[in-house]
């Protein structure tokens, strides 16, 4: 019996790897033409000005986005603080302790909604729970409704990253006569570290650049913040406000601070990389 | 199986005859009692029954081999022994573990003691993720309360009793994890040691690392057995006739048979337990 010519079998091996491999290179592509785009349209905007001064009326020169800087800055950060801890304790429960209990699925099907859901309903969830009632839009607000959008992400990558880890090692560690807890913090957590501290900075990344949850909440303000009970300054919002005007200069500054966030989440992006790749090794 | 059953000493309370032990052990060491005594042991991963009636006693300071054919209950049988299983939600045990006359299954018995004074040896290493020092001095810090100094003399004690102490004193601040296997699996044994237990399980320590390797873990075993009683999980039956004093033929969750090592493997009483020694199945 002969056997079949290989030519066509090559054939079709080559095309169905050009197709592959076209698909994604799109992605890729995509996201160097935003890069490029925006390093092209945003460098111009970004000088001393920019980060030191505050904004200006249309037409006057010299307006910066310090304020909206720091807001963004202190918005995550403060998201961060909320979302963390509680994000790792449900992370902890999930992985650790309750892993058949009901609680335990109820709380992983609620993450995997959380994660899903679309984050305007968040900001004006937060909006019926903290600006109505308080009678203002406030950076406590907008941080809250961050904090909201990042908790899934903690939890449920906590979760993943506990369960990564063998349970030979809690095993040897309960068989010396350790306490769970002690297991859990000194030992699993350790175990876990890299990529738990990866996914909290996939979580700050993702909220970084979230601009609906804070139109409900922190909104904005041309002013520098003053108080975490009114509305804080913040770079989406500013983005979104920006590019929308008539002004070459305000739209020029929305560039610049598409620019920055763009980096700063990238460079997040590439550092929680850089240290779950160290881990591998 | 059943029809195997009546050779197997299951009914008689205690499966040892001292004129056995005595013979074993000599006239200069007192010791004539079992450290670890267990009585009509049932063992269940949820609705499933892994281990029936199991009686048996683990002498005082003496090597006892588990032996037996995969997923006949040995590693499940001594997990009891430390309440490792526990672990687990779904498992369960039933019966009694006597160790020095306690049963350890009663719901008083306070487990952080307990481990501490049975150790456990996994089959493949589990070194902590922190340096080697620390790796011992972890367990040390959970069960006593000492100085800096007491501590480095304790980690040093350990690891050479552990005989590792020559290979890594000069690199204690280094991760466990950058040990060989056979190192690593040494390093362990120093962990479960320095907690100055009565007892150590190992769950086939040696599966997972090279021949050389095993050599040396038993030799070290061969070293321990004088201050610890020795429960050694094992699939390598030469491991077992080298390292052991009294082996237990295990075959689906029951005890087929037990005695010294000698008798085990020169004049089995029971078929099967010839039949699996001679390597007809297994």
């Amino acid at each position: 019996m002969k056997p079949r010519p290989a030519t066509g079998r090559r054939i079709l091996n080559f095309l169905v790897n050009v197709a592959a491999s076209l698909a994604a290179s799109a992605g890729i592509i995509i996201l160097l033409w935003i890069i490029i785009m925006l390093a092209y349209k945003g460098i111009p905007a970004l000088n001393l000005d920019f980060f030191l001064h505050l904004p200006t009326p249309p037409m006057i020169p010299g307006g910066g986005l310090a304020n909206a800087i720091l807001g963004t800055l202190l918005l995550t950060v403060l998201a961060t603080i909320f979302a963390v801890p509680i994000g790792l304790l449900a992370g902890i429960c999930l992985g650790e302790f309750g892993q058949q209990s009901k609680l335990a699925d109820l709380c992983r099907f609620a993450a995997n909604v959380l994660t899903g859901m679309p984050s305007i309903i968040v900001g004006i969830f937060v909006y019926g729970l903290l600006v109505l009632p308080l009678g203002n839009f406030s950076g406590l607000a907008g941080a809250v409704a961050l904090a909201i959008i990042m908790l899934p992400v903690v939890a449920r990558t906590t979760e993943d990253m506990l369960r990564l880890v063998p349970d030979p090692l809690r095993e040897s560690a309960l068989a010396i006569g350790a306490p769970r807890w002690k297991v859990t913090l000194a030992i699993v957590f350790r175990a876990a570290r890299a990529g738990i501290i990866t996914g909290v900075l996939l979580g700050v990344a993702r909220v970084s650049g979230e601009t609906a949850p804070l139109l409900f909440t922190a909104l904005n303000s041309p002013y520098m913040m003053s108080s975490l009970m009114h509305p804080m300054p913040n770079l989406t919002v500013t983005i979104f406000n920006y590019a929308m005007s008539p002004y070459e200069d305000w739209q020029r500054l929305a560039w610049g601070a598409s620019l920055l966030i763009t980096a700063a989440v990238l460079v997040l992006n590439i550092l929680a990389r850089f240290i779950f790749g160290e881990r591998k090794s | 199986m059943t029809a195997t059953q009546p050779q197997i000493k299951n009914d008689s309370p205690s499966l040892i005859k001292s004129a056995e032990i005595s013979e074993v052990i000599g006239k200069q060491q007192p010791h004539t009692e079992a450290k670890i005594l267990t009585r009509n042991l049932n063992f269940f991963y949820g609705d499933k029954q892994a281990l029936f009636d199991n009686n048996l006693e683990i002498a005082t300071n003496r090597v006892t081999a588990i032996i037996g054919p995969s997923g006949c209950g040995k590693s499940t049988h001594i997990r009891v022994y430390n309440r490792i299983f526990e672990l687990y939600g779904d498992q369960r045990a039933t019966g009694e573990v006597f160790l020095d006359g306690q049963n350890i299954l009663t719901p008083e018995t306070d487990l952080l003691e307990l481990r501490r004074r049975v150790g456990m040896i996994f089959q493949k290493p589990t070194p902590f993720p922190m340096s080697i020092f620390e790796n011992i001095a972890f367990g040390l810090k959970l069960h006593y309360k000492l100085n800096k100094s007491e501590t480095t003399d304790r980690v040093e004690d350990a690891l050479r009793k552990a005989a590792i102490w020559e290979e890594v004193k000069d690199v204690l601040h280094r991760p466990g994890t950058a040990l060989s296997g056979g190192q690593q699996q040494r390093l362990c044994i120093a962990r479960a040691i320095v907690v100055q237990p009565e007892v150590l399980l190992m769950d086939e320590p040696c599966s997972a690392i090279d021949p050389i390797a095993t050599n040396k873990i038993e030799e070290l075993i061969h070293e321990l057995k004088s201050s610890y009683t020795i429960a050694i999980v094992t699939h390598n039956m030469q491991q077992a006739a080298r390292v052991s004093d009294y082996t237990a033929f295990f075959f689906e969750g029951k005890i087929i048979e037990f005695g010294t090592t000698k008798q085990i493997f020169t004049n089995p009483s029971n078929r099967q337990t010839e039949e699996y020694i001679t390597g007809r199945f297994g």
